[in-house]
């Protein structure tokens, strides 16, 4: 399978990145290589092999429902939550006006 | 004080805490180092400072005959990748930069706690994409290598590069890394030191940056064995903060180093030889063969069959998962936010995105973001987890004829910056060797092995059953004291 | 297919109407979904939002394993299929109230399967029989932040409070065809999250919400294109966007259009839904396991403790009222809609027992009847509720004991609870203060009787005289010299034994 600049177009707007025509023209041709070169999985026959799901044999461990129980974890930080915001009003993180 | 930057982890930690020197005076020495090496570009940040306030700490513990921790009085550099409290933090983006993380990440927090000081925070591949140190924000790192009679620039190697870069140099007696697909190990044998990269889950991820979840790995960079034994005990252990940490005590993998390999049998891969791979390192790697032999191990013949597909399989499953790491970038909460005039919020991230990424790090978000999306989603990342749950197969099944697996870090010496940024699939092509263990999950190592007929170092690589880190560094240790490697670069810098 | 009656009448003959509801619910927790931070409804803005929740760079989610044990204790409470194996995956999509980018929650192996409840049959909202809906699977996800958009004229502003609540959404199959139904779906499977305690069901709270799928066709045609209106907050509201959406699609149809599978929005000012353009342009999530997490893997311990800490829940509750304790259908119902009423009703069953000492069943229809008729007849006069603790159960079996011992009479009975709702004294207490003690002394009765009985020679003779329904009437009078507190049997023997039988007429 390659892809097209039609397609590069919508996976960029799909992934948020903006990209001209210029960058569009570039990148279509570097992804086509790199497809074309990871295309060759199909010839592996993973007949009856299931998807890794763990690296490491482990279950997943549960936490206790308990609130702030590790300060890194838990809630109650606004000002840390905040200290990086490009827009922060009134303990918000502010974002151009959104129409639903 | 210039022979203290020679010494390395375990030579300072001692001679602190035997009185030969004082933890200030080290880290006096190193930052002085530091300073003089900018051309290196190694570093993002310098944090004098930190380091000298924990050298303070350690000195005055060990005045008050306080314990000191198992890394007190070592100052390192910092990989800007793990999030450090107060200090920038970029991963090498413009999109994070003048991020200023409130926390600190689980690895570095228990390094402070060991009584290490940082240094500053070490260049490296964008969002550690990358192989050469080419795709930072912050511009090429520069390895302390040259090639004899040449002054071109070298790569030290990515994504870790800043940390090889600085190791080599004599800036710190060592660094941390993260490897995904090798981000530790290929640096480590392009400048001539160690690093291992721990099984899967030794390490805390809280507080790195994201790359590949299921890849991703911390672990030490030094100059020999025993220091990044040392290192990594301070570095790994449980945390209940990452789903996937293994809940397993840290062993004393320092105290139980043995070089003496009687009784283990050593595999030699046979789909490892691959054209393309340098005649110096296939003959690094038959030194090594008869190296282990000497220490007393079995050499084996093994096969690994799905070799080949790794590297595939890995650019399918690490772009995947970094196209949704990375959409946490939106300019919204913190790093850089791209607003034009009468710009919507989708226009924003757009925006922001295209403006704060660099182009390799587009690259691999949209062949993710294609390979994730509708009606591709089986073909490709279903089956390159199927390839991933093979590739891992072939290892376990390994483990029954040997005890440790002996292959080249990587297929080549340093090669010289801008050789191969544009053409990305030669670059991918690099990681061949490492990218395997990385699908296993499995600890691997480079350790050096000597140096090609243009006086560059060379790595070989030892990779190790699923929690054996002893055995990969005991065999690395033998390799170490064969190889007899105590090449370093001239300093031109 | 279907046994419901509603029909859209359009120009061209009779529709059908195929719903389907996928109920986001609350998950009752004291942390988030995947970190430490708190779920409390209204605090301070970005307050209750850990590091994690507000996804910063290197942060990763560990489970809750409150919020699993819920989810399973209500799929086993629809009779559910609980996956012992189950994982997380990451819905991807680029919104400012999502901060990672993602949300993580279950596509391909959900926490739980099939399962199913039973709305009750009810004529008169146009449900003929029982009927049972299906429920497709419930899974376990974040919630998303709240975005205000009308705090700022240029700006939106973003609050993470729910950010990483964790909720369950709860899919049902399309086998709802009327608006009813769809109501009676929504009221019973929010009694059975509150009776299981995993939800609190405060739809005002948002801690329950529905998406409504909604799609018509002609009686025995394949179904048509749906449209999905999202995040209805209340019963009410739900059925009105059904009806709305319904008429809407059969207009549409008939005038030679068509359905676009879309999202939609309710607005309850108007009970009308419009399209939601904003969130329409990727559709493509890229679903994928969340390789921060592992499979989540269930044993049976779990599970064990799970099932033995389920309460007894409503339908079963229902049968057993009428069964065992022979309550009629109707009140039975009433009693267990609720499980606080329901609670409140076995409180005051056991201590009304224990206190006239007879078995459940003896004691069961007396406090059914003066809880549903006038407990609660007198709490809604009054404007207070069950659960405000004016009056207790124990407070009520004291009262029904007083009534049963003869104490004090049923229309003193009334008096006194109006009495305990406005002041919260205890019956007995009450009692005293005010007097109100029924009095059996036949001494007092007849002296009161026999002035009655002067005073009325008129009504005497006619009663002699065969009009017996006057008995009511010096009974009545008897009662009411005595300022009520007679006791009715002991006024009933004496006026009998006084008048004898009433003549013929």
């Amino acid at each position: 399978m390659s892809v097209d600049k039609a397609t590069v177009a919508k996976i960029a707007s799909l992934a948020r990145l903006r990209m001209d025509d210029a960058a569009l023209d570039r990148m279509v041709p570097e992804l086509n290589q790199i497809l074309g070169f990871v295309e060759q999985l199909g010839q592996v026959d993973v007949t009856g092999v299931e998807p890794m799901t763990a690296v490491i044999a482990q279950s997943l461990r549960l936490r206790d429902d308990v609130v702030d129980a590790d300060p890194l974890t838990g809630g109650g930080v606004r000002d840390a939550v905040l200290a990086n915001a490009p827009a922060a009003e009134h303990g918000f993180f502010g974002v151009p006006k959104v129409i639903e | 004080m210039s022979e203290l930057t020679q010494l390395g982890v375990q030579a300072i930690r001692d001679g602190v805490a035997g009185g030969t020197f004082t933890a200030r005076e080290v880290a006096e020495a190193c930052n002085a180092a530091v300073a003089d090496a900018a051309t290196l570009n190694a570093f993002i940040v310098t944090t004098p400072d930190h380091a000298l306030a924990a050298a303070d700490q350690v000195d005055a513990d060990r005045a008050a005959g306080r314990p000191l921790g198992l890394m007190a009085g070592v100052p390192i550099g910092m990989k800007d990748l793990f999030a450090t409290r107060g200090v920038q933090t970029t991963a090498a983006s413009h999109i994070l930069e003048g991020f200023t993380p409130q926390y600190e990440s689980t690895v570095s927090q228990r390094l402070w706690d060991a009584g290490a000081g940082m240094l500053g925070k070490l260049n490296l591949d964008q969002f550690a994409m990358g192989s050469s140190n080419e795709t930072s924000h912050f511009g090429d790192v520069v390895s302390p290598w040259r090639r004899s009679g040449s002054t071109a620039g070298l790569t030290p190697g990515g994504s870790s590069g800043g940390s090889s870069a600085a190791v080599a140099a004599r800036l710190a007696p060592a660094a941390t890394g993260t490897d995904t697909g090798g981000s530790i190990r290929q640096p480590a044998a392009l400048t001539g030191i160690c690093g291992i990269k721990p099984t899967y889950g030794r390490c805390s991820r809280w507080g790195i940056v994201a790359f590949a979840s299921s890849l991703d790995q911390a672990g030490p960079m030094a100059r020999n064995v025993t220091d990044c034994a040392l290192m990594l005990q301070a570095m790994g252990g449980f945390d209940p903060k990452d789903s996937t940490s293994l809940d397993l005590p840290v062993p004393d993998w320092s105290g139980a180093l043995d070089a003496n390999l009687a009784g283990k049998r050593v595999g030699i891969p046979r789909e490892y030889r691959m054209d393309g791979t340098d005649a110096a390192i296939l003959k690094a790697w038959d030194d090594g063969i008869g190296w282990l032999k000497d220490a007393g191990a079995e050499v084996v013949d093994i096969s690994l069959p799905h070799t080949e597909y790794a590297l595939p399989a890995y650019y399918i499953i690490a772009p995947a998962e970094a196209s949704s790491n990375l959409a946490r970038y939106d300019g919204v909460r913190y790093g850089l936010r791209d607003l034009p005039q009468g710009a919507n919020l989708q226009d924003m991230y757009a925006a922001t995105r295209a403006a704060g990424f660099g182009d390799e790090v587009k690259r691999r978000i949209l062949i993710g973001t294609y390979v994730l999306s509708a009606g591709y989603y089986d073909a490709y990342y279903t089956q390159a987890m199927k390839v991933r749950a093979l590739v891992a197969r072939d290892f376990a099944e390994a483990w029954d004829k040997c005890d440790v697996i002996l292959a080249p870090t990587a297929p080549t010496a340093a090669f010289a910056l801008g050789e191969k940024l544009s053409d990305p699939l030669a670059m991918y092509l690099g990681d061949v060797f490492s990218v395997p263990a990385s699908l296993a999950g499995l600890p691997a190592m480079s350790v050096p092995a000597g140096l090609d007929g243009a006086g560059l170092p060379l790595g070989l690589q030892l990779i190790g059953r699923p929690l054996d880190e002893q055995g990969v560094l005991n065999a690395a240790l033998a390799i170490e004291q064969r190889a007899g490697f105590t090449a370093q670069p001239d300093r031109w810098w | 297919m279907t046994d419901s009656s509603y029909r859209i009448h359009g120009a061209t003959g009779d529709w059908e109407v195929v719903i389907g509801l996928e109920v986001h619910a609350q998950v009752t927790s004291n942390a988030k979904l995947f970190s430490g931070a708190a779920t409390a409804f209204g605090a301070e803005p970005n307050a209750q939002v850990s590091l994690v929740d507000a996804a910063m760079p290197g942060m990763l989610p560990v489970l809750n394993r409150e919020c699993i044990r819920q989810a399973v204790r209500t799929g086993m409470a629809i009779e559910a299929q609980i996956n012992r194996w189950s994982r997380f995956d990451r819905k991807n999509y680029f919104y400012a109230d999502l901060p990672q980018g993602y949300q993580i929650s279950q596509l391909y192996h959900p926490l739980v399967g099939e399962g199913s409840l039973t709305i009750e049959a009810d004529e008169k909202a146009g449900i003929p029989a029982d009927k049972v809906i299906g429920i497709e699977r419930i899974h376990v996800e974040q919630d998303a932040g709240k975005l205000m958009h009308d705090q700022h004229p240029t700006m939106s502003y973003v609050d993470l409070n729910r950010s990483g609540v964790a909720l369950m959404e709860i899919v049902s199959r399309p086998d709802m065809a009327s608006p009813a139904e769809a109501g009676a779906y929504l009221r019973k499977l929010r009694a059975i999250l509150r009776y299981v305690g995993s939800c609190d069901g405060n739809m005002e709270e948002g801690s329950m919400r529905a998406d409504v799928n909604v799609s018509v066709r002609k009686a025995g045609e394949p179904l048509g294109t749906r449209t999905e209106t999202k995040n209805v907050n209340s019963v009410r509201f739900v059925m009105a966007a059904i009806e709305h959406e319904a008429r809407r699609q059969v207009d549409l149809l008939e005038d030679g259009g068509a359905i676009m599978q879309e999202t939609r929005l309710f607005d309850p000012g108007t009970g009308t839904t419009r399209s939601m353009r904003s969130k329409e342009d990727a559709h493509d999530y890229r679903y994928f396991p969340d390789p921060d997490l592992l499979p989540l893997e269930l044993d049976q311990v779990f599970l064990d403790e799970c099932r033995e800490s389920l309460p007894e829940l409503p339908d079963a509750k229902r049968r057993r009222y009428v069964e065992e304790l022979g309550l009629s259908d109707y009140n039975a119902h009433a009693l267990t809609a609720e499980v606080e009423t329901a609670r409140w009703f076995e409180a005051l069953l056991l201590t009304s027992a224990a206190a006239q000492n007879k078995v459940l069943a003896n004691v069961a229809k007396q406090a059914a009847n003066w809880l549903l008729s006038e407990l609660m007849g007198a709490l809604n006069k009054a404007g207070r509720t069950l659960d405000d603790g004016a009056v207790t159960p124990e407070s009520g079996a004291e009262l029904l004991a007083l009534m049963g011992a003869g104490t004090i009479s049923g229309s003193i009975a009334k008096q006194v609870l109006d009495s305990m709702i406005a002041t919260g004294d205890a019956p007995g207490v009450i009692v005293e203060r005010e007097g109100l003690k029924q009095e059996s002394d036949s001494g007092a009765i007849e002296a009161a009787a026999d002035q009655v009985l002067a005073a009325n020679g008129d009504k005497v003779a006619q009663y002699r005289g065969g009009k017996a329904a006057l008995f009511g009437f010096f009974v009545g009078q008897t009662m009411k010299a005595m300022a009520g507190k007679a006791n009715p049997q002991v006024v009933n023997q004496v006026l009998q034994a006084k008048l004898g039988p009433a003549g013929e007429a």
